[in-house]
């Protein structure tokens, strides 16, 4: 489903920060991607998902075997690809159920699909908030506006049940939970499994990888992925650190 | 990416074509002999002849004001041609015989004259250069004993309501452009809504000009006797032509005792193409009186057209608990250049001001808020509350901000809080990420930096402002 090979970026002209990273993910799979401050996980979500302000400066990356980095991101959305946000954005004005919709209905637009009006958004949203144990009440405030952080990361999966991604990929969707809010947010992205999706799931944390157990598991070091493994990679790092893992001075992806 | 963004602002302008319409027009320039064809052409009583003279004479003392943050070349007030009409059959007939070419233009602008065809619970007086072309809703109004119609009208029918509050808010010697007005105003609206009288629907008056070379000096005078309540609209347009064109208007609220008056505008004169060239100039003094005690008048304004905007829809705070409001979006793109605000004058006790401008500059545009807040000594308790944001787009344009406060009375409370944004481009992407386009994202994040304003205007204006800034708009707004 997606095909990540030798993949390089920058940002604002400087190095690369993605050193060539190759990655293979299939339907119906989990990958945790794990690694040190500052290895490029975000970058590497940031330029899956096209932010402007990243650079490729080599490889590719096919989604279901189209480019993904010759469209523009709401193409890529189009496609199926979401990225929770690692820092979501505030938009002061913006009703978080307005917001949610156009969304919604700009993906079904893509697909040749109707729009749906608000009432029967509604029904839609009343299902997907108790997925994530939100208030109704939050569809009504701006998006992200004043949300405390954790809050925050759960409308970012509010929005993920609602727009039912092919590739979701998570930012650090656990940083900032409290432990029932870990759960929940947990919960919610298993239940929204499928045989037809995938997941990418960066984390610090062994913990979310007791609720959302990966299919492999992937360590990201300065730019490149340097060890691959399954779920007890995760249990040994948690207990090593990443000291251990040996950074290959010239490895080729 | 700014340019892209800059190009959703830079959508061309809908209303340019021009009317092909004979018209009676009187020759170029200014003088008395100007004012009194004006003022003969319109049977005007005496009073009136003498009291446009006192203001041209004024007018020929002052001199133009230079204050404004705006730049532009000179005016020369004599190549304007100051009164021209369309000549039509049967120009006071009925709604059913406006001139088909008249029925035509307003058709193409959506403002049917038709009453059947009107969205429902509007009244619409539509002004075409220097006349009232029609009125529509007259009779249902009248049941109520409001009275809605041209300003040339109510001289004729109402003399005495003209008579006693015409200047009364805005004075003939009140500054360089209201005397103007005052010397050559050709039409505009009038509105009296008796005491107790709830107005039934939104009243509103279109304005158009047409005619090359020639200024539009309209003058609405708006009336809520004690109690009553009125809802008022004003939109306009203008063909694109590649010289300047002065608008100058007045526009007059009075509300006595426990009345309210609401004002909203939707301003889309022609701004000029993309280097400058052509555009209104757009000069206008518009007050509102709270001159009874428990009384409210709120302006709202989305100001999106223009080559210059100078205005500052102001509330005198008269009777002691009343209310002033105002609420404005200014935008400017390419060589637009807004300098709008309010002024609140709080003399009366216990009397209130809430002021949210809402500034966007793209281009090379550049936006000014200038407001000012009085306290007068009398004025106990008085409260203001100012709240200015600025929004950029881009790298070349500019926004200000100039409040001035004035407070003579100790136990007065005056709030301000100012902001400057930048367009996130952050924000941009995170839409973008979701399925929408970078388009409908900037849209959206304008139409979120609007909304305190945008739901202050009636349910009709919100859906025109939307598309007139190009946005998506927000679905709880109206
Ligand atoms: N927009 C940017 N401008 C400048 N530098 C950037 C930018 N984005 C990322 N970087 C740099 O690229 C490197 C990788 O950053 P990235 O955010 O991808 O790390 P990360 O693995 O997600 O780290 P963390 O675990 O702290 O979230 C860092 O050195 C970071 O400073
Ligand atoms: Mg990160």
């Amino acid at each position: 489903m997606l095909d990540i090979r030798n993949l390089q970026a920058r940002v604002g002209g400087g190095a690369d920060i993605l050193k060539g990273i190759t990655l293979h993910v299939n339907a119906g799979e989990v990958h945790a991607v794990m690694g040190p401050n500052g290895s490029g996980k975000s970058t590497l979500a940031q330029v899956l998902a096209g932010n402007p302000a990243y650079e490729v400066t080599g490889g590719s990356a096919t989604l279901d075997g189209n480019d993904l980095l010759a469209m523009q991101p709401e193409e890529r959305a189009h496609a199926g690809l979401f990225m929770a946000f690692q820092y979501p954005v505030e938009i002061p004005g913006v009703s978080n159920a307005y917001f949610l919709r156009s969304a919604y209905n700009e993906i079904r637009k893509a697909h040749g699909q109707d729009e749906v009006d608000p009432l029967e958004f509604l029904d839609i949203m009343e299902k997907n908030l108790a997925l994530v144990d939100m208030e109704p009440s939050m569809l009504n405030r701006s998006v992200n506006a004043g949300f405390s952080g954790g809050e925050k990361k759960r409308n970012e999966i509010l929005q993920m049940a609602v727009l039912r991604p092919r590739l979701a990929i998570l930012d650090e969707t656990d940083s900032g939970l409290d432990i029932d809010a870990l759960r929940i947010v947990a919960e919610g992205v298993n239940k929204l499994r499928r045989p037809d999706n995938a997941t990418i799931v960066v984390t610090h944390y062994q913990r979310l990888l007791n609720h959302i157990v990966p299919d492999f598991v992937h360590v990201l070091s300065a730019g490149r992925i340097v060890k691959s493994g399954g779920k007890e990679l995760a249990l040994e790092l948690e207990e090593k650190g990443y000291d251990w893992i040996e950074t290959p001075a010239e490895a080729v992806a | 990416m700014s340019s892209s963004i800059e190009n959703l602002v830079n959508r061309e302008y809908k209303f340019g074509f021009i009317t092909d319409i004979d018209a009676d027009a009187i020759a170029a320039g200014l003088g008395e002999d100007t004012v009194r064809v004006i003022s003969a052409k319109k049977l005007e009583p005496e009073w009136l002849l003498e009291w446009r003279l006192k203001a041209y004479r004024r007018w020929t003392t002052m001199r133009e004001p230079h204050w404004g943050n705006v730049r532009y070349e000179p005016i020369s007030y004599q190549v304007q041609v100051y009164y021209s009409a369309p000549k039509t059959r049967n120009p006071l007939g009925s709604l059913d015989e406006v001139d088909p070419k008249l029925r035509e233009t307003y058709d193409k602008l959506g403002i049917p004259l038709k009453e059947q065809q009107l969205l429902a619970g509007v009244a619409v007086d539509a002004v075409f250069d220097s006349v009232s072309v029609g009125t529509t809703y007259r009779e249902q109004l009248a049941k109520l004993g409001i009275i809605f119609c041209s300003l040339g009208e109510a001289v004729r029918e109402h003399p005495d309501l003209v008579r006693k509050y015409l200047g009364s808010v805005v004075p003939y010697s009140d500054n360089f452009y209201a005397s103007l007005n005052s010397a050559v105003f050709s039409d505009g609206s009038f509105v009296y809504v008796p005491p107790g009288v709830r107005g039934p629907m939104e009243l509103s008056t279109y304005f158009r000009i047409n005619a090359e070379n020639t200024g539009q000096f309209e003058r609405t005078l708006i009336i809520a006797d004690k109690g009553a309540y009125v809802s008022y609209l004003e939109g306009c347009t203008a063909p694109k032509r590649s010289t300047h064109q002065l608008h100058a208007a007045v526009v007059e609220l009075i509300a006595h005792e426990s009345a309210t008056v609401k004002y909203s505008t939707v301003q889309n004169w022609y701004a000029g193409d993309e280097e400058g060239r052509g555009g209104i100039f757009n000069f206008v003094t518009k007050r509102g009186k709270c001159a009874g005690a428990n009384s409210k008048i709120s302006w709202t304004q989305v100001e999106t057209g223009s080559a210059i905007t100078w205005k500052y829809p102001s509330v005198i705070l008269q009777g002691d608990n009343s209310v002033g409001e105002f609420y404005s979006v200014a935008v400017v793109n390419h060589h637009q250049q807004a300098d709008t605000g309010t002024k609140m004058l709080h003399l009366g006790r216990n009397t209130r001001s809430t002021i949210v401008s809402k500034g966007i500059s793209a281009g090379q545009g550049n936006n000014s808020y200038r407001g000012r807040v009085y306290v007068g000594p009398k004025a106990a308790g008085a409260r203001n509350y100012t709240q200015c944001d600025s929004m950029l787009i881009g790298n070349r344009c500019g926004a200000h901000t100039f409040p001035y406060i004035e407070v003579g009375n100790d136990t007065a409370q005056v709030e301000h809080e100012a902001s400057t944004s930048k367009i996130g481009e952050d924000q941009i992407f995170y839409l973008q990420q979701r399925g929408i386009s970078k388009e409908n994202a900037v849209s959206m994040i304008v139409a979120g930096f609007c909304k305190d304003v945008f739901k202050e205007l009636p349910m009709e204006f919100a859906l025109e402002a939307q598309q007139l800034l190009g946005i998506t708009l927000e679905g709880s707004v109206g």
